[in-house]
C-alpha cells in the first residue's frame, strides 16, 4: 500500500518546482501544466494543507496495525493449514471448544486499539469543524455540472470549473485559512480536494461549510464526490494555491471576465464558453454531449418540443436565460440551469459571435 | 457419545429403504411452482439469485470495460458496433456517444441495485437458509410453509418490477436513490422503487417465518446452545429483516409519493430535506449490510468446523456476537454521513458506535482461525472458499476501521477506497461464503457431485481475479479517485486497467463455476450409487438424512443429545470432564 506520508525526494523537488513555476506565471492563469500531467500512476498524493499530515498519520497508524493483524491472522492460519492438514482419514482432532482467557484477550486488545483510533480521528475531525475567525470567506455553488466560486471580499470576481482545460476553479493564498460556505442549486454535490484531505457535501436548500489552510503553492485537483447525474465526472476542476502577496492580483485577473483591448467579440465569447461552464455540456467539435453541440449550430433548423426554430440571436439568448422554454428534441431529460444574473448582455452577445464562428 | 451416534446412523440405514427424494417425490411444473416444500423453494431461490448474479455481473464487466481508458467511449462503440456483429448495419455512433455517460450511470446503478436487492440480501437466507434451516433443526418444514411460498412469489414480483425498469429506460440514481437527484431524473425511478418496496415484504415474511421456526420447531433435545451456528446467524438476520425493512418500505413509499404527487418530503425545491432521506435510507441499509453478511458468517462456521472435523472454537462467542452485531447495527447508520452535513456531534457518536461493531467481528475471525488448531484439515473446494473468506473478509473488516475513523473518512468517503472496502465485505465476505456454501451443500441439495478439479481451478481464478480487481482500488481511493466517474484523470489509467483485467479473470472463474455446477446436473453425470448421507462427515442433522433428503426430511422425529460439532474424530481420551 502506498504510504502517502513517506514523500519521495523527487516528489518534494517536483512540488518545489511546481511552486516556482506557479509563482512565475501567477498572473497568467491556466498556463501551468494541469496537475494530472505531473503525476505518475503510483505517485503519492501531496500533503498540501495543514490537515493533510494529521489525516495521513492516523491513516498510517491504521495501516501499520492492519498489516500487523492481517499478517498475524494469515500467518497463524497458514501455519495451521500446513501443520494440521489431513494426512489420514482417521486423524484425531483436539477436543478444545473454548478458552476464556484467550477469548478475553482477543476481544480486549482490539477494543483498546479501536478506542485509540477513534479518539485520534475524532480530535482531528473537530479541528476541521471549527474555522478560525480570520478565515478568508469563499462562496461555492454547485450546479449540474459545474462549480462557481465567489469571493465576497473581491466584488465581481467569479471563477467557474471547467473540464476541458486547466482553468482555475478556485484560488487561495498559501498559509491563510479559507472558509468555504457552500450550497447547491439542484441536487447533492460534494466538494473534494484530495491533496488537502477535505471533503464536504454540497446540499440544496442549506449551507454547509468547510475550511482549510493550504501549505504548498501549486495546482491541485478538485472533484465532485457525490454522484449528481450524467456529467458527474465532468464536475472537476483545479484549485490553485498562490503566495499570499500574489493572491489579490492573480484573483482579480483570473476572475475578470471583460473583453480585452484588441480582443474580438468571438474570442471573448470563447473565453466565456470555457470560463462559465458551457463546455461541460456543449462541445465545439460536433461530438455530442449532454447538450447539443455548438458546431454548425448557427442558422440551423432545430426541432424542439414547441416546434421548429431557426437558431438566431434571440433563440440563443432565450436558451441562455430561459433554457427550458424550448427543448431540442433528443435532450428532453436534461435540465440546463438558467444563466440569468450570471451572464450580462455583453457576454451573451460575445457567445453568439463565438457560436457564429463554429461552422 | 460419538459412537452412539454412528450406531444410530447404522440403524437408520437398516430400517429404512431409500425413498424418492424431494426432487422427484411429486412431478410436473405445478408441483414446483406451487410447492410449499422449503427445499424446493430453496432451490428456486438459488436459481433466481444466481440468474440475477449473472445479470449484475455482466453489467459490472461492461462498465469495467468502459473504465479501461480514461475517455469513456468504449460502451458507445460497442453499442454502435453490436448490430454489425449480428449481421446488420452499424448503429449511430454519435447517438451512442451522446448517451455514453447515461449508459455508464445506468450500468453501475443496475449492478448495485440488482446485486444488493436481488442477489445478496435474498441469496443466503432465501436459498441455503430455506433449504437448511428445517433440516438443521430437525423439523419437517418451516413454521409457515404457505407463507414461505408467498415470500418467493413476492420476491418474483419485485424482481419483475426491476426487469421492467431495465426495459423502461433504466435507472440512473445509483442503488442508494439519493434525493433530490432521484426526484428529478427522467429514468424509471418509480418502478424500481416499487420493486425494492415489494422485495422488502418478501424479506420481512421470510424473516418472520425463520424466527418462528427457530423458536418453535427445534427437535426435542436441541437447546439454543445445540443449534448449528448457521441457524444462529439466520436468526440474527431474521431479527434485522423484520425490524429494519419496514423503515426502508416507508422511505421508498415517501419517495414515490414525492415523485408522483409532488408532495415535498426530501426535495428542497418542494420544501423537503435531502439529508433526511439519507438518515431514513441508511437506517435500513446499514442494518441491511448485516442482513447480507451474517448468513455468510454462519456458513463459514459450518464449513470450517466440518472440513477440519474440529469442534468450533468459541461457540457461544460466535453465536452471541451475531446477536450483538445485529443489535449494534441499528445505531451506526450515521457513519455513511460523516461529510453529509449532519452535526459533528452526531458524527462522533456514530463513529464511536461503529468501532463497537468491530469487536464482535474480530472475535468471529479469531475463533474461526482457532478452530483450525489441531484439526484434520481437508482442502476440498468448500474449505478453500472458507479459507479464502478469512483472507478477503479480514481485509474487508480491517479497511472498515479506516472508514469508521472520522478524519480519515473525510478524505476517503465516496472514493474508490469505499468501493474496494464494501466489495471485500459483500463479495469477499458474503458471496465467497455463499459459493463455498453452495459447494458444501451441493451434494445434499442435488444428489450430485461436481468435478473437484475444475472447482479448484474456479476457486483459484475467483481468488486471483477478485483481489486483482479490488485491492489496488484501495490505493486509487487513497490517491483521490472518486466513485462513479466514467471519465477520469489519465493518472489512474494503469490502476483501472489492472482492475478491469482482474474483473475479467473473476468473471471467467465464476462462469467456469456455473458451468461445472450445471454439468453435474446432467443425466449422464448421475452417480451410479446414491451419494452417502454425509459425504463430508458433517455431524449436524442435515447430514443425518438421506441425500438428497426425502420430502418430509426425516423418518420420524430426530432427537438431539449433543451439539452439532461433535465429530467422531475428536479425541476424547484424556479429556477431563469439567462440565
Amino acid at each position: 500500500m502506498i504510504l502517502s506520508m513517506l514523500m519521495a525526494p523527487e516528489q518534494a523537488a517536483k512540488a518545489a518546482e511546481t511552486a516556482q513555476k506557479a509563482a512565475e506565471t501567477a498572473t497568467e492563469a491556466g498556463k501551468t501544466p494541469p496537475p494530472w500531467e505531473t503525476l505518475t500512476p503510483w505517485s503519492t498524493l501531496p500533503q498540501a494543507s495543514t490537515f493533510a499530515e494529521g489525516t495521513d498519520n492516523v491513516y498510517l497508524f491504521i495501516v501499520v496495525l492492519s498489516v500487523f493483524f492481517f499478517v498475524l491472522i494469515m500467518g497463524v492460519q497458514g501455519y495451521f493449514m500446513w501443520k494440521y492438514r489431513r494426512l489420514s482419514e482417521d486423524q484425531k482432532t483436539s477436543s478444545i471448544t473454548h478458552n476464556g482467557k484467550l477469548e478475553f484477550l482477543w476481544s480486549a486488545i482490539p477494543a483498546v486499539l479501536l478506542v485509540v483510533i477513534f479518539v485520534w480521528g475524532e480530535v482531528d475531525f473537530l479541528k476541521q469543524a471549527v474555522p478560525p475567525s480570520d478565515a478568508i470567506q469563499v462562496r461555492v455553488t454547485g450546479r449540474q455540472w459545474y462549480w462557481t466560486v465567489d469571493y465576497p471580499d473581491h466584488p465581481g470576481v467569479q471563477l467557474t470549473s471547467s473540464v476541458d482545460d486547466s482553468t482555475v476553479t478556485m484560488m487561495v493564498p498559501k498559509g491563510r485559512p479559507v472558509q468555504l460556505t457552500m450550497t447547491s442549486e439542484d441536487v447533492l454535490h460534494s466538494f473534494y480536494i484530495p491533496a488537502f484531505r477535505v471533503k464536504r457535501d454540497v446540499v440544496p436548500g442549506r449551507y454547509t461549510t468547510m475550511w482549510f489552510e493550504a501549505t504548498q503553492v501549486g495546482e491541485f485537483n478538485m472533484y465532485c464526490a457525490e454522484y449528481c447525474g450524467d456529467q458527474h465526472s465532468a464536475m472537476v476542476g483545479v484549485v490553485k494555491v498562490l503566495e499570499p502577496e500574489l493572491f489579490d492580483a492573480a484573483l482579480a485577473e483570473a476572475g475578470r471576465l471583460e473583453q480585452d483591448e484588441g480582443e474580438s467579440l468571438a474570442d471573448f465569447g470563447k473565453r466565456i464558453y470555457s470560463r462559465r461552464g458551457c463546455n461541460a455540456c456543449h462541445s465545439i467539435d460536433g461530438s455530442p454531449k449532454t447538450g447539443p453541440t455548438w458546431k454548425g449550430l448557427w442558422g440551423k433548423q432545430e426541432t424542439t418540443d414547441k416546434g421548429t426554430v431557426t437558431v438566431d440571436d434571440n433563440y440563443v439568448r432565450e436558451s441562455v436565460l430561459e433554457p427550458n422554454a424550448q427543448i431540442v428534441s433528443g435532450f428532453n431529460g436534461v435540465k440546463m440551469p438558467s444563466y440569468k444574473g450570471q451572464l450580462e448582455d455583453k457576454h451573451i452577445t460575445a457567445l453568439i459571435e463565438y457560436i457564429k464562428t463554429l461552422k | 457419545m460419538a459412537d452412539d451416534k454412528s450406531k444410530n446412523d447404522a440403524d437408520h440405514a437398516e430400517t429404512h429403504e431409500r425413498e424418492p427424494s424431494y426432487l422427484v417425490a411429486t412431478k410436473g411444473l405445478k408441483s414446483w411452482l406451487f410447492t410449499v416444500d422449503h427445499k424446493r423453494l430453496g432451490l428456486m431461490y438459488l436459481g433466481s439469485t444466481l440468474l440475477f448474479f449473472f445479470i449484475g455481473g455482466v453489467a459490472a464487466i461492461m462498465f469495467r470495460t468502459e473504465l479501461l481508458t480514461p475517455q469513456g467511449d468504449y460502451i458507445a462503440q460497442m453499442l454502435a458496433a453490436l448490430p454489425t456483429w449480428l449481421g446488420g448495419t452499424a448503429g449511430d455512433l454519435d447517438a451512442a456517444l451522446a448517451q455514453s455517460a447515461t449508459t455508464y450511470n445506468k450500468l453501475f446503478t443496475v449492478h448495485g441495485a440488482v446485486m444488493v436487492f436481488l442477489v445478496i440480501i435474498p441469496s443466503v437466507p432465501g436459498s441455503l437458509g430455506n433449504f437448511l434451516l428445517p433440516l438443521m433443526l430437525g423439523a419437517k418444514d418451516v413454521a409457515f410453509p404457505r407463507l414461505n411460498l408467498l415470500s418467493f412469489w413476492v420476491y418474483t414480483l419485485g424482481a419483475l418490477f426491476f426487469i421492467y425498469t431495465l426495459f423502461a429506460g433504466g435507472l440512473d440514481t445509483g442503488w442508494t436513490f439519493y434525493t433530490p437527484y432521484s426526484s428529478s431524473t427522467g429514468t424509471a425511478v418509480v418502478s424500481a422503487l416499487f420493486g425494492a418496496f415489494i422485495l422488502g415484504f418478501s424479506s420481512i415474511l421470510t424473516g418472520l417465518n425463520f424466527m418462528v421456526t427457530i423458536h418453535k420447531m427445534r427437535a426435542p433435545g436441541m437447546t439454543w446452545n445445540r443449534m448449528p451456528l448457521f441457524c444462529w446467524s439466520i436468526y440474527a438476520t431474521a431479527v434485522i429483516q423484520v425490524l429494519a425493512t419496514p423503515v426502508l418500505a416507508i422511505t421508498l413509499l415517501l419517495l414515490m409519493i414525492e415523485r408522483t404527487l409532488h408532495i415535498g418530503i426530501f426535495d428542497p425545491a418542494m420544501g423537503g430535506d435531502p439529508v433526511l432521506f439519507q438518515h431514513f435510507f441508511w437506517f435500513y441499509s446499514h442494518p441491511a449490510v448485516y442482513i447480507m453478511i451474517l448468513p455468510g458468517f454462519g456458513i463459514i462456521s459450518e464449513l470450517i468446523a466440518v472440513h477440519s472435523r474440529k469442534h468450533i472454537f468459541g461457540y457461544k462467542a460466535i453465536a452471541l456476537s451475531s446477536v450483538a452485531i445485529a443489535i449494534i447495527s441499528f445505531v451506526v447508520w450515521g457513519h455513511h454521513m460523516f461529510v453529509s452535513g449532519q452535526s459533528e456531534l452526531a458524527g462522533i457518536v456514530f463513529s464511536f458506535l461503529t468501532f463497537a461493531v468491530a469487536v464482535p467481528t474480530a472475535i468471529k475471525v479469531f475463533s474461526w482461525v482457532a478452530t483450525l488448531y489441531k484439526g484434520s484439515i481437508e482442502f476440498n473446494t468448500p474449505m478453500l472458499y472458507a479459507l479464502m473468506f478469512l483472507f478477503t473478509f479480514s481485509i474487508g473488516g480491517l479497511t472498515g476501521v479506516f472508514l469508521g475513523t472520522l478524519s480519515v473518512d473525510v478524505h476517503l468517503h465516496d472514493t474508490y477506497f469505499v468501493v474496494a472496502h464494501f466489495h471485500y465485505v459483500m463479495m469477499g465476505g458474503t458471496i465467497i461464503a455463499f459459493i463455498g456454501g453452495i459447494h458444501h451443500w451441493w451434494p445434499k441439495m442435488t444428489g450430485r457431485m461436481y468435478n473437484e478439479g475444475q472447482a479448484k481451478i474456479g476457486a483459484l481464478l475467483v481468488f486471483i481475479g477478485f483481489n486483482m480487481t479490488f485491492f489496488n482500488q484501495f490505493v486509487m481511493g487513497q490517491q483521490g479517485m472518486p466513485r462513479r466517474y466514467y471519465t477520469y484523470n489519465p493518472q489512474f489509467q494503469q490502476q483501472h486497467l489492472l482492475s478491469s483485467i482482474g474483473s475479467y479473470i473473476l468473471f471467467a472463474g465464476l462462469l467456469l463455476t456455473a458451468w461445472y455446477l450445471l454439468r453435474s446436473l446432467a443425466k449422464s453425470n448421475a452417480p451410479k450409487e446414491p451419494l452417502p448421507d454425509s459425504p463430508w462427515g458433517g455431524a449436524s442433522l442435515e447430514w443425518d438424512t438421506q441425500t438428497p433428503p426425502i420430502e418430509h426430511n426425516f423418518h420420524g422425529q430426530p432427537r438431539v443429545d449433543t451439539d452439532p460439532y461433535n465429530f467422531p474424530q475428536i479425541d476424547r481420551t484424556g479429556e477431563v470432564d469439567h462440565h
